[in-house]
């Protein structure tokens, strides 16, 4: 199995075999973390931009961390999002990076579909590192990763999905990428949060934590982020927490080794009690770490891909 | 100055005509139509093998003049509309300024006169600056020759308004055409609620946003005794409200436009924003639903909403771009190729659709070839391929639904009174 693809858009498009890839190729990157030099020379001489048009800390450092770590220069361009009306259109800014030489965008958009117009417009390799409610395909890989690190697999496993999946880019790319790898997918919120027909992508969806957590290997714990939330989804937080947040308690009733997600940052009493984000299941800070790994092999992967075409065209 | 067509396939729905025969025009009139007449003329075209019918009668463009020339001109779009075969169309207000007041409709009016190769109606903007606090001045722009109204791009919000304007219009015997679309349910959406808005993240905007307001202005204007005309029907729950209305003998007539009888929400997949429009492709069912109204009447008219945009407006994150495709130069072949080679519709139902209903919807005296009519006709072949490139268009903007697709279809000549203005290449 070759990576053909220059950018990293999402996991829809991408089929078990080539997430598996990714996946096996993270695995051998994992180490170069734990080196007393943390460094191995794969993309030496290459340049990666972080094109941030939101603010991110975690994802931003954490690709910028993985391609330091393949030797590769890194320069981070947090941007305004331009309409059309005022200031540089995303395409030109696009072009701009091209022309600067680089060889890999990492973009970040609030709005969806930004990754897949970038992609269209510039030669270079793309990697979506977050587009609006659509996709974070790095973060679901790293969960993927970490998931299949702690459990040995991810076929047949139960992973239970709550928070607010309507807005979530991270609950579609792991609802892609974990029912291509065969686990069962359990998405959980109030009816609200629930986006329209989502069962067409393979889930189950249930408005009952109880529910969620009862038989699941795994629950994936998803920010609330009322801010985003104009209008009428959900009348208070402190009844969220009630309804729908993790606790201790709730706990007790899911499998003992349940392993408990959380993409970061946490709102500490609000999605989950710190007790339970600090608890033995909580894999929260080890998803960080091989957050590091899996963007080392997507950013080999395409940049090496790209190589590959460029040749093939010369 | 006398012209005659051979062995075409006339159709003319109007005059019950489906056969092959010949037409003698003569000064721009319609002089003779028979089996193998036998008249000398100095300009001679065997059209075997090829259908003549009325020019298509488009009762939805957005020629974007005054304003907005660089997207689209009287010039551009009507040269653009006589390559499609339509060679009447009803020129949308809402352009900058709107199409609001007397002097208004004057300057657009003088911008016909001076440049358009198509015959252009016009419709007067129901308010003032399309904003939907006051109503325009409904007699003065009639006098200038406005023949409807409507602030199509929106919806009149304030019920009492839209009450007023409908007596009002209805006192003048002019046409009210509804953009129908309800702006707090539609939500700032930008595709169809549904799997399509859940699988690519984007907002919604639900059916409810359109058939709520199709079900309001059809009640008022049945209270208002107005004639409404329900402008590009995109889903199933409209239809069922037009129906019932029509049953009840309420004066309301509907449009569709090709790309809703054509696309589902699903050609969206991958942002492309040549599939964004307002209302927004809708389900396989909604789909099914048109071509089912469209057989059986609920749906009077094909329109081709031709709004044009420019590259910079579409190329852009899918969020930000315009709503909106161009249509003039697809609309017959797409009906072509989605309704009659697919026996959805019947050659003349077809026409019926594009030409004959929506002429006689504007009240305009088209539409027929009975001898004696100003000849205003287009001779297509109805089987000849091509396919829709940007090189191909040559409307203004290329923002088409259609790019890349091949289409049955081709207007062979149009013909404007005693001339031939248009002439496929060959």
């Amino acid at each position: 199995m070759e990576w053909k693809r220059k950018d990293l858009l999402g996991l829809e498009e991408l089929d078990k075999e080539e997430i598996e890839l990714i996946l096996t190729t993270a695995e051998s990157f994992k180490e170069v973390s734990h080196r007393y030099i943390k460094k191995v020379p794969a993309l030496r001489g290459k340049t990666v931009v972080n094109l941030f048009y939101e603010p991110s800390t975690r994802t931003r450092v954490s690709f910028e961390v993985a391609a330091k770590r393949l030797s590769a220069d890194v320069i981070n361009i947090a941007a305004e999002t331009s309409s059309v009306k005022k200031g540089e259109t995303l395409i030109d800014t696009g072009r701009n990076v091209e022309a600067l030489k680089a060889d890999i965008i990492v973009i970040r958009h609030n709005s969806s579909g930004s990754a897949h117009l970038l992609a269209r417009n510039v030669g270079i390799s793309v990697v979506n590192g977050g587009d609006g409610w659509h996709e974070h395909p790095t973060q679901a890989l790293l969960d993927m990763f970490t998931l299949k690190e702690k459990l040995g697999r991810l076929k047949g496993l139960r992973v239970s999905i709550v928070g607010d999946i309507a807005h979530s880019r991270v609950a579609r790319s792991n609802i892609w990428g974990l029912t291509k790898l065969g686990a069962e997918v359990i998405i959980c919120a109030p009816p609200m949060l629930i986006p329209p027909r989502i069962e067409a992508m393979g889930v189950r969806i249930t408005h009952d934590i109880d529910d969620a957590l009862r038989d699941a290997d795994a629950i994936n714990v998803l920010r609330m982020q009322f801010e985003r939330d104009e209008r009428n989804a959900f009348p208070q937080q402190i009844d969220y927490f009630r309804h729908f947040g993790i606790s201790t308690e709730r706990l007790k009733k899911a499998k003992k080794n349940i392993i408990v997600m959380h993409p970061g940052p946490i709102n500490r009493g609000i999605e989950m009690s710190s007790e339970v984000a600090d608890s033995a299941n909580s894999v929260i800070l080890e998803q960080v770490t091989n957050g590091i790994a899996v963007r080392m092999a997507v950013l080999y992967l395409v940049s090496h891909a790209h190589d590959k075409i460029n040749e093939a065209t010369d | 100055m006398k012209l005659l067509i051979k062995n075409a396939t006339i159709v003319d729905p109007a005059c019950d005509v489906y056969a092959e025969l010949d037409m003698a025009i003569e000064d721009g009139t319609i002089s003779h139509i028979g089996a193998h007449i036998k008249e000398e003329a100095e300009t001679v075209i065997d059209a075997k093998g090829k259908v003549l019918m009325p020019g298509l009668t488009d009762m939805h463009v957005h020629l974007r003049e005054p304003g907005r020339e660089d997207k689209e001109t009287v010039a551009t779009g009507t040269v653009a509309a006589i390559k499609g075969g339509v060679t009447a169309l009803l020129a949308m207000p809402n352009t900058e300024p709107a199409i609001d007041t007397k002097e208004h409709v004057q300057l657009l009016k003088g911008i016909i006169g001076r440049s358009a190769s198509a015959h252009v109606y016009m419709a007067g903007a129901l308010t003032k600056g399309r904003q939907g606090k006051e109503l325009a001045d409904f007699a003065a722009m009639q006098e200038e020759g406005i023949i409807a109204l409507t602030d199509d791009g929106s919806s009149v919000d304030d019920e009492g308004l839209m009450r007023s304007a409908l007596r009002l219009a209805r006192e003048r015997g002019l046409l009210v055409i509804c953009h129908c679309e309800e702006k707090t349910l539609a939500n700032s959406g930008v595709v169809n609620l549904g799997l399509i808005s859940t699988k690519l993240g984007l907002r919604g905007i639900p059916c409810e946003a359109e058939y709520k307001r199709v079900a309001r202005d059809i009640l008022l204007a049945e209270e208002a005794g107005c004639r409404i005309h329900i402008a590009h029907v995109s889903c199933e729950k409209s239809l069922e409200i037009i129906a019932k209305a029509k049953k009840r003998g309420v004066q309301v007539t509907a449009e569709t436009a090709p790309h809703y009888f054509t696309l589902t929400e699903d050609a969206v997949s991958g942002y492309d924003t040549n599939k964004k429009m307002n209302p927004p492709l809708r389900s396989a069912q909604d789909k099914e639903a048109i071509c089912q109204a469209l057989r059986d009447g609920t749906i009077d008219v094909i329109a081709s909403d031709h709004a044009p945009h420019t590259e910079s407006e579409k190329e852009v994150e899918f969020d930000f771009a315009e709503f909106g495709v161009v249509g003039l130069e697809t609309l017959l072949a797409v009906s072509i190729t989605e309704l009659l080679h697919t026996k959805v519709l019947s050659l003349p139902g077809l026409v019926r659709k594009l030409s004959c209903n929506p002429s006689a919807i504007l009240g305009l005296c088209k539409a027929s070839l009975k001898k004696g009519c100003q000849a205003e006709l287009i001779i297509v072949d109805l089987h000849k391929e091509w396919q829709v490139t940007k090189r191909s268009l040559v409307s203004k903007s290329k923002n088409s639904a259609f790019l890349g697709r091949r289409l049955q279809g081709v207007v062979e000549y149009v013909i404007l009174g005693d001339r031939v203005v248009h002439q496929a290449r060959h």
